[in-house]
């Protein structure tokens, strides 16, 4: 892969949310599944909010909020170019949602810590 | 129906879950953010949600349209990276996300009872 | 930037299989790509293959990949884009069937032009009459003005070189075929919008789109061909919902 053509940041905010989308994806059934599975009682859920109180849980969980956050972010600028015809200041616009992003990890961060 | 047209379908239903999720997913950060502060517990959660039909019908939304954005946007990762295109992939991809959908359904229902 | 002395030029020769070979070409002021590809030509080897017309970037014949991005050759600088150590790397369009060295075969690329339908037309005359008087467009109406934003296209295939949307779907469309069929969408005497939409629809089309930008990014025209399949995903949807395809 030639990263030269490939270096403006509207093209790093597509691949940022194809990753970040694609791992959203993958994670959905699994998070779903597990939440399904943990209401069969107040004790079963108990057990699954332990398990994740380990460190690697919780930065898993820190990333799942960051993916989900520029998913969105990136995700209303496409909205707002396709149906709204907002063309100008585009490298801005990806600025503002990788801030929105990260924001939203630090939120989580120092709440959860 | 055309093979054209159907795709159009697809993004469109892309899009309009989109414009739903862009909703829910702010609501479901908040909610995140705040509710880990100070930890999770079983009962929190469900005293949220234990019989409630506006989170619940929230909730059921949200999965629906969570399940059908991220198999529509596996389709498409499919489509460009491993060639898998047609009207059979097609529908096999909306079945995938109704499938997941139901898993969350499930969960939320599970939850509200 | 500090001037090299002499550029060091790798140039890719043969077609689809094929190697890079190395020229030194002295380094002058206010030289462009061109300029360098000329001067092997005609000093170094005759046999090297290329394309150029009017050299003063109207005719959009001679775009190549320019150290790894698509450029119209006549009017980039050679200072824009070498290092101090005067490295400069050509090879044919992306995307594109090569024909021999730096030529690339441009028939897919026009091709969609025409499967998008990029003629315009017309909405009086569909016999192809003359109709009896001037069309009335006001030049700052809307829809002329989105027209009017794309209708300098030179057709010289730098943003379709540069679309990965292109290289992952052979059928796609392409950039510059949407952004035509977009200033006919909008053009007002012109009476084939519904067939036109049609044709530029589905994953062939408009909705592969994934807005990267690369199009825009790199027409040296300064087009903006993302915000053009952009706006023919909205004019779909919309007719879409509301029932009017």
């Amino acid at each position: 892969m030639d990263l030269r053509p490939r270096s403006h940041p509207t093209y790093l905010a597509f691949v940022v949310h194809r990753v970040s989308g694609l791992l959203l994806a993958l994670f959905l059934p699994v998070h779903f599944w597990a939440l399904g599975s943990a209401i069969r009682g107040e004790a079963a859920l108990d057990g699954l909010l332990r398990w994740t109180e380990n460190p690697l849980a919780k930065a898993a969980e820190t990333l799942l909020v960051v993916l989900l956050a520029a998913h969105l972010a990136g995700g209303l600028r496409v909205l707002a170019l396709e149906f709204l015809g907002w063309r100008r200041r585009q490298k801005d616009m990806v600025a503002i949602s990788a801030g929105i992003a990260l924001l939203a990890g630090l939120m989580f961060l120092l709440n959860v810590v | 129906m055309s093979g054209a047209r159907g795709q159009v379908h697809l993004w469109v239903v892309q899009r309009v879950t989109a414009m739903l999720l862009a909703a829910a997913v702010v609501v479901h950060l908040v909610t995140i953010v705040s509710a880990v502060r100070g930890g999770l517990t079983a009962a929190e959660i469900i005293g949220r949600l234990q019989g409630h039909e506006g989170w619940l019908l929230f909730y059921v939304l949200f999965a629906l349209a969570a399940g059908l954005h991220g198999a529509i946007g596996l389709r498409n990762i499919a489509a460009e990276t491993i060639g898998l295109r047609g009207r059979s992939a097609d529908l096999a991809w909306v079945a995938a996300g109704l499938l997941t959908a139901g898993f969350g359904i499930r969960a939320a229902i599970g939850l509200y009872a | 930037m500090a001037e090299p002395a002499s550029l060091k030029v790798s140039v890719w020769r043969g077609a689809e299989q094929g190697e890079f070979a190395r020229y030194e070409v002295p380094a002058r002021a206010n030289q462009t790509v061109l300029d360098v590809v000329t001067h092997i030509q005609r000093e170094i080897d005759p046999s090297l293959a290329y394309r150029f017309a009017c050299r003063v970037g109207m005719c959009g014949s001679c775009a190549m990949t320019v150290n790894g991005r698509a450029r119209w050759t006549c009017r980039t600088h050679v200072r824009k884009v070498v290092d101090a150590d005067g490295a400069l790397e050509l090879r044919p369009l992306a995307n594109l069937p090569v024909i021999r060295d730096l030529a690339a075969d441009l028939t897919p690329f026009f091709e969609k032009w025409r499967r998008a339908r990029g003629q315009f037309e017309p909405k009086d005359a569909p016999d192809g009459a003359v109709p009896a008087d001037f069309a009335v467009v006001p030049p700052g109406s809307k829809a002329r003005a989105e027209a009017d934003a794309g209708i300098e296209c030179i057709g010289c295939g730098v943003c379709y070189a540069s679309c990965d949307v292109v290289a992952w779907n052979p059928d796609y469309l392409g950039p510059a075929a949407m952004n035509r069929a977009w200033t006919l969408v909008n053009d007002v005497r012109d009476g084939a919008r519904a067939g036109r939409l049609e044709a530029v629809a589905g994953d062939a089309g408009c909705h592969s789109c994934h807005s990267t930008q690369s199009c825009t990014e790199r027409c040296p025209k300064n087009l903006d061909p993302s915000s053009a399949i952009a706006g023919l995903k909205r004019a779909l949807f919309w007719d879409t919902l509301l029932g009017r395809r």
